[in-house]
């Protein structure tokens, strides 16, 4: 035991002495610097990543990311969570907290809207009308759960616009992901032909890989995501400029606008 | 390995992971010896129902657990107002938090090899102690702790294994907050959602070895305990 003890005790010191020197980095930080907790719904997740460091070019201020699904951190937040914003996948989420007074009032604003694309990794397999969907030039389609997922839902609606839902769901010819990423998931490692994905998950600066067929903005209602400060942050001011950041930023507008989102309509 | 192998923030993943699962098994242990003492030794009809509450987080999704401790450790929950009402932070979101969270998640695996360790030791031993003027103290230190370390070995590797794996109440409990409550697993899921599936696959991989070298080295040392018994 003591002689474990003595071997742990180097180790030790060299922590004291990491300790110390973060410390040190910490104090030497300008003053103004601050950190936001931020929860994001895990589809803008990736794009989220790439504003933090140029949001904190431009304001000094760290954004620290936590990433899961809408409903997950809506049941955290009421928790008491110690997030200063969320950035939602849906707008229900931000609504009921802002019911329930759990948000800055006047915070909330749609930050992305979202576009659904039919797609494959497979060049020449959706065509540029979708008729594939009639024509059943596959065996399975994938989509994420309609009950949950917000993409679930507008792909429910594309496919009932289209009088192929009911069919589809007889035949069992729908595979269900969690969420968009486990349908974007199924389509990518070839266990469905086609999948009703985000186009944010597929595009590339604007050049899709594989092939896809855009449903017309008609057929489903918008995939607006909001954005609230949350009434418990002690922030109030950063998480105000960094939502104002997002909303106006030229830089920030591209990144989202790049990522396969449409901005402020 | 290259110093950029794994990015900072996945070393701090790390470092929560292995400061948590050894939280974890050091207070397990020491709850745990007992708790599966009194669950070897006592004739009460309590036993059952001992046994069978502490079997429980082995049938509960992770998920559900989190769930349920989060809104038990949360402002509006029991453990909460308890909380607040001696001048403490709420456990949820907190490292704190996420250690009462897997101590539960991961009692089974340390109750259950202690139990069965106690339970080999034998009434025969310690009475054969007792006759000799052995207090129950001395008996239960000099004669059934030795006789039960295969026990120990085992209860503290899986517990210690299984929390540095652990996902679901993690996620739910602690809410993903990098430095604080992030772990390796729940940076291998971020990595996964965000598509950075190389980053995903070193720290899994990660997991992978650590995970299996320490059960080679449990199966290793239960080997030699057993032999030390057979052949004192």
């Amino acid at each position: 035991m003591i002689d474990l003890m003595a071997r742990c005790l180097p180790l030790i010191r060299h922590r004291v002495l990491l300790v110390g020197l973060v410390a040190g980095l910490l104090a030497a930080a300008p003053a103004y610097a601050e950190q936001l907790n931020v929860a994001v719904a895990a589809n803008f997740f990736g794009t989220l990543q790439k504003l933090a460091p140029k949001y904190q070019q431009a304001n000094g201020n760290e954004l620290l990311i936590s990433s899961g699904s809408s409903g997950q951190f809506y049941t955290q937040i009421r928790e008491g969570a110690p997030f200063d914003v969320l950035l939602s996948a849906d707008t229900d989420r931000p609504k009921q907290l802002e019911a329930e007074g759990l948000t800055v009032p006047g915070s909330r604003f749609t930050y992305a809207t979202g576009t659904l694309v039919l797609w494959s990794p497979k060049a020449d397999v959706v065509d540029r009308d979708g008729k594939i969907l009639r024509s059943g030039g596959y065996r399975m389609i994938g989509i994420a759960e309609p009950r949950n997922a917000p993409y679930g839902a507008a792909a429910q609606q594309v496919l009932t616009a289209l009088g192929l839902w009911d069919k589809l769901h007889q035949d069992r010819k729908l595979a269900v992901g969690e969420n968009i990423n486990q349908a974007w998931q199924f389509a990518a490692t070839g266990n469905v032909d086609v999948a009703f994905v985000a186009l944010s998950q597929v595009s590339t600066d604007g050049v899709i890989t594989g092939s896809s067929w855009l449903p017309p903005q008609s057929m489903y209602t918008p995939i607006d995501q909001d954005a609230v400060i949350l009434a418990r942050t002690s922030k109030r001011a950063t998480a105000e400029s960094f939502l104002n950041w997002l909303r106006k930023d030229p830089q920030a507008i591209a990144t989202i606008k790049a990522a396969g989102y449409h901005v402020g309509q | 390995m290259s110093a950029g192998f794994y990015s900072p923030d996945d070393l701090v993943a790390l470092w929560i992971s292995l400061k948590l699962a050894s939280t974890t098994a050091v207070l397990l242990l020491l709850l745990c010896t007992p708790l599966a003492w009194w669950l070897a030794m006592t004739r009460s009809r309590l036993r059952v129902l001992g046994e069978a509450m502490t079997a429980l987080p082995l049938v509960l999704p992770p998920t559900v657990l989190g769930f349920y401790l989060l809104l038990f450790l949360g402002p509006h929950g029991w453990g909460g107002r308890l909380m607040l009402r001696l001048g403490m932070q709420p456990l949820a979101f907190s490292f704190g938090g996420l250690v009462v969270g897997s101590m539960l998640y991961s009692l089974p695996f340390v109750i259950q090899p202690l139990q069965g360790a106690f339970q080999g030791v034998g009434v025969r031993a310690l009475e054969v102690a007792a006759t000799l003027r052995a207090s129950p103290l001395d008996r239960f230190f000099t004669v059934a702790v030795p006789l039960a370390r295969r026990g120990f070995i085992t209860g503290s590797v899986l517990a210690f294994a299984h929390t540095l794996g652990e996902f679901g109440v993690v996620l739910m409990l602690g809410g993903n907050i990098p430095g604080r409550t992030q772990t390796a697993s729940i940076a291998i899921f971020n990595h996964v959602e965000a598509f950075d599936y190389a980053a995903a696959q070193r720290l899994s991989a990660t997991l992978l070895l650590a995970c299996f070298a320490l059960l080679l080295l449990v199966y290793g040392a239960n080997r030699r305990a057993g032999a030390i018994a057979a052949h004192p």
